[in-house]
This record gives C-alpha cells, structure tokens and sequence, in this order.
C-alpha cells in the first residue's frame, strides 16, 4: 500500500538535497583547489572542477621534509595509540565483566567517577611532565588510552555473550587468558573492529595534546602542522610556532588545501568501514557526555 | 581450612587482577593523580618549592577569580555558545532527524545519511582548515561579497561573527551525526500509530506533530538535560582554533582562560582554581540534571 507522492516528498527531498550539497561543496572545492595552479583560486574564485590539472602542490608537499616528518609521527601515534587502547579496554572491560570478583564495584565507580569529574587540563599537564613525557609520542598516546566509556562499552558487550561458552572452556582446563583470546575475543569481532576504528580517528585527529606536550616541532603529527599552514591565511593571526620557514614561503591555496586533503584522507578512506559499524556504536555513545 | 580456600579462590581468580591492572593503572594515574593536583588551588605554587612545600594560602585565588571582571566575562561567553548550542544546533538536528525519517525512498534516506554524518569525522583543524578557505580574507565568501556587493567582512578576526561561525562549525560538523540517536528513537514508533492516523485523514504534517514528535519526547528531553549538564564544557578544540587576539571578548572561554594563565603565563594555581571551579560546578549540573530526568520520569543517564 504505497502513497503517491506528494509535495511533501518532494519539499523533504528538496531540503535534505540542500543540506547535502553544503557538505559536498566544500570538499569539491578543496580537491579543485589542491589539483589547480594557485592562480585558478588565487581570489577566492568559487571552482569544483580544475580547469588546468596539475599535481605541483602534491609533489611540493610530498618532497617537503617537515610535512613528511609528521605524516611519519602521525602514523606512528596512530598505530601505537590504537593498539594500545585496545589491549588496555579489552582486558579491563573483560576482566570487569565477570561477576564475584571481589572488588570489582569499587574498580567500576572509580572508573564511572572519571566520567562526571576530572583534574583538569593543568593537572594532567603536571601529571605528563612530572613523568618526564613531554615531547614523547608517549604524552599524546598514554593520557588518551582509554576512557570510562570505551571500557563501560566493551564490557556490556562482553556481558551480552553466553556465559555457557567460557564456561565449557574452563571445564576443559583452558586458563583465564587463554579464554579471553581464544574463546571471547573471536567472538567479539564486530566491537573490537569498532574501536579500532575509533581509536584510530580519535589519534589521527589528536591536536591539543600536541600543541601542550610537544614542544619539539620534529615530534608533532600532521594536525598542528596544518593548523599552522593554514593560519597564515587566517589574515592578521601570525603563525605562532617555527613554521618551516621554506613551507611557510610556498604557500599558495593549491599547497593549503592539498594539506587539508591529505590530512583528512586516512579518514575518508576508513569512512565506508566505520559506516558499516557505527551506529551501534554511536547509540551508546550518545550517553558519553 | 579457609586458608586454603581462600588461596584456591584467589588461584582462580588472579589472572582478573593481571588482566585488570593496566587500566586501573591507567585510571589512577591519568584521572586520579590529576585530582590531587587540585590541592594546588589553595596553594601558592611555586616549581622552585614544588607542590608539597608551596605554602597554603586557603580561598585566596578563589576570591581573587570571583572578584576579577574576568569571571563575569568568562561565565558570559561560555553560557553564550551553550545557549546557542541549545537553541540552534539541537533543535535544527531534531529537524534533521525528522526529515531524514520522512524520506521513503531508501536508497535516497542512506545516501544523505552517509554524506551528512561524514563531516563528524574530520579534525576539528580540517574544518578550521575548510572554513578559512570560505570565510578567510581570500576565501570564497568573500570573493562573492566583494564582486556582488562591493566589500566583503573579517570574519575570522571579528566580535560580531565569531559566535555564528562557532555555531555553523558545529551543525556542519555534528548535526548529521547528531540524527542517529533520534532515528534510532524514531525507527522504535509503533506504525500501527501511522496507519490509525491514515484511517482518520490526518496528512504527514499532522503525524508528525501528533505522532513523531511525541515518540522522541523523552529522547528530546534527556539529551537536552544532558546539555544543560554540561553548559560550562565549550567545545575547547573548536573555540582554541577559532579563537585570537581580535574576537578574545567573545570566545574567551573558561578552558581558553585556563589555558592562557596556566601553560602559557604559568600561574599554575590560578590555573588550577578555575579549572576546579569549572569542575564541580559541571560535577553539580551534571549530577541535577540526571535528577532532573528521573524526576520527570525518564531513565536518566546513570
């Protein structure tokens, strides 16, 4: 019994076209920028297609060492931040999700407080100095390891499987470990693929911590850089750091945007996963703040 | 005899505590050891001293913050961008949900849903990045301003337009993702609901008023408390970026001021005190709020 379609369609379809177009416009535009000589957009000229092709601004930015040197320190702090977390939550969440461990409500309100109340941002910057972290990939990855909320996430999930399975396990002789990563682990596919992939966006985007704990710009991941190399336009704000003095000079909105582009690819590419899990994810994460 | 049970439990049960202990770890030192540096606020410190030998000085910086303009400004402008938060991103993203969930061609709903939730994704640098490249002095905006009229606007570097941007950033970047909570909600409405409505003649306009609005009601209602519980947290990665020397009057924020007076004049502990201040005032919020949800009969978040 389908309804003929009425204006009302047709005003919905409009409007949501509308919304649509606000998001795609500006990554056609960044592309067009980045793959045109910077005098095709010099003024602010509105293009989304490039009218004369050209890769200068990639391989400008992709010979230029400073760039290069925290594409490498972002992937490092990716990779390592990633895994981490995840071996952290995991066993945390998994250990926390078993019943009659003595002490296991007092671990869960320690954890639960953290999530209504905290130090702050200049304790934890004590914290990070005073355990000799600054300007290590440590500071960025270690005070981000995991949260009240990935644990409390991965931990209901954990509860959700059949406790008959472990069970059988255990009867069988295996030990606690070897039931984490040979019975509940491969059960727990779809969580661990979504955080791993949050994980990942959450350390590919990191940008605050960079700016307080690294003071050694070799040390710093592509966000800070880039926000650099665009400020500069941002007219009367100077670029408050040492911004490599030859990339500073070859800004053109064709190197800027191509930047942009490059900084926000990983994720893109990772986009059609992270769709395929994440509004799952997403309902529970609606209550994390 | 109890002994040995007990060794016997614990024989049984230790690999938890292994398994446990990185994240208690964790826990302790990146949230708890922090907390105790909150005694700093009713010190004066001093890094020649160090924490333990800096002396006490009780509820002076406490005084000196509330009695500084500063206080009055900070509390203004962060309350500001809540509010506004309250009264343009949430009710536009109830909107979005609404229409996403009035879209029957399927194939149409999933392809506006994956380019609307895309933007939640990037760094908040990237849409920094993306909204110099319209709004800069050479961005697009102003190409268009100038030829169409004559003279364009600074608007990263003004009063006037630093609230409206901070606002549109946020809808650009989380109003689609925002949606999934409501549709969620909304994919849990009984359609029996819909066709009674069809057997008695009210048209699409009527059943959402009548029908969808009040499915997502206490949905609605818990997200708002939820955001009136955290009024004193501004988006700090967005108001950091968008915010300089020019529109300081409107985007200082209390992380902002936390930020300028502790990691870059080192006043750690009037730092310290208006992060703590901050703090247990959101603690208080947030703790109401949830009250506030049970009272009017929702579940609550904790």
């Amino acid at each position: 019994m389908k309804a003929k379609i009425t204006w009302f369609d047709g005003l919905i379809a409009a409007i949501i076209c509308l919304i649509s177009l606000t998001v795609i416009v500006p990554f056609l535009y960044i592309i067009a920028v980045s793959f045109s000589p910077p005098g095709d957009s010099m003024a602010g000229n509105l293009i989304l297609w490039p009218k004369h092709w050209t890769l200068d601004a990639y391989n400008y930015l992709l010979n230029a060492q400073t760039f290069l040197t925290s594409l490498k320190n972002s992937v490092i702090i990716t990779v390592l931040g990633t895994l981490l977390s995840l071996v952290v939550s995991i066993m945390l969440a998994y250990a926390l999700s078993k019943k009659g461990i003595p002490g296991r409500r007092a671990v869960l309100l320690l954890i639960f407080f953290t999530m209504i109340f905290h130090g702050g941002m200049i304790p934890s910057y004590l914290v990070v100095k005073n355990l000799g972290l600054i300007d290590t990939y440590a500071a960025i990855i270690l005070p981000a390891a995991t949260s009240a909320w990935n644990v409390m996430v991965i931990r209901s999930f954990f509860q959700s499987l059949p406790p008959s399975l472990d069970e059988a396990a255990r009867i069988d002789g295996a030990g606690e470990f070897r039931i984490l990563f040979s019975v509940v682990i491969p059960l727990s596919k779809p969580i661990i693929a979504t955080f791993t992939l949050f994980f990942m966006v959450q350390f590919w985007n990191e940008f605050f911590s960079a700016v307080i704990y690294l003071n050694d710009t070799n040390r710093w991941p592509i966000q800070p850089l880039l926000r650099q190399m665009v400020a500069i336009s941002a007219s009367n704000i100077s670029a408050d750091a040492a911004l490599d003095a030859q990339l500073a000079a070859n800004l053109g909105p064709n190197v800027q945007n191509a930047a942009i582009l490059l900084a926000m690819l990983p994720i893109v590419i990772v986009y059609p996963f992270l769709q395929k899990y994440f509004a799952k994810g997403a309902m529970l994460g609606s209550i994390k703040e | 005899m109890q002994k040995t049970q007990r060794l016997n439990r614990f024989k049984q049960l230790w690999p938890f505590y292994v398994l446990a202990a990185p994240g208690i770890i964790y826990f302790l030192v990146f949230h708890y050891v922090p907390m105790s540096g909150l005694v700093l606020a009713f010190k004066d410190y001093s890094p020649f001293k160090g924490i333990v030998d800096s002396p006490w000085v009780g509820l002076t910086n406490f005084r000196d913050f509330f009695s500084t303009s500063d206080f009055v400004i900070l509390l203004k402008n962060t309350l500001i961008i809540s509010f506004l938060n309250l009264g343009v991103y949430f009710p536009f993203t109830v909107l979005l949900a609404i229409m996403l969930n009035e879209i029957r061609m399927l194939t149409f709903k999933r392809f506006s849903q994956t380019i609307v939730y895309l933007p939640h994704f990037l760094s908040w640098v990237v849409i920094y990045g993306i909204t110099i490249s319209f709004f800069g002095p050479s961005g697009v905006i102003n190409h268009y301003l100038e030829q169409w009229f004559g003279g364009g606007a600074n608007f990263l570097v003004s009063n006037e337009w630093f609230r409206p941007l901070v606002i549109l950033q946020s809808i650009w970047k989380d109003a689609g993702w925002g949606t999934i909570i409501f549709l969620a909600a909304l994919a849990g409405i009984n359609p029996e609901l819909y066709e009674a409505a069809k057997v008695d003649g009210a048209n699409r306009l009527q059943n959402i008023w009548n029908i969808t609005l009040p499915g997502i009601k206490s949905t609605i209602v818990v997200l708002l408390l939820l955001r009136l519980g955290s009024s004193l947290d501004s988006n700090f990665m967005q108001i950091f970026l968008m915010s300089n020397g020019l529109n300081l009057d409107v985007s200082n924020v209390f992380d902002l001021f936390v930020y300028h007076i502790g990691l870059e004049q080192f006043n750690y502990s009037f730092a310290i005190t208006v992060g703590m201040f901050k703090s247990i005032v959101s603690l208080i919020l947030v703790v109401s709020a949830n009250y506030a949800a049970r009272l009017l009969g929702e579940e609550g978040i904790f």
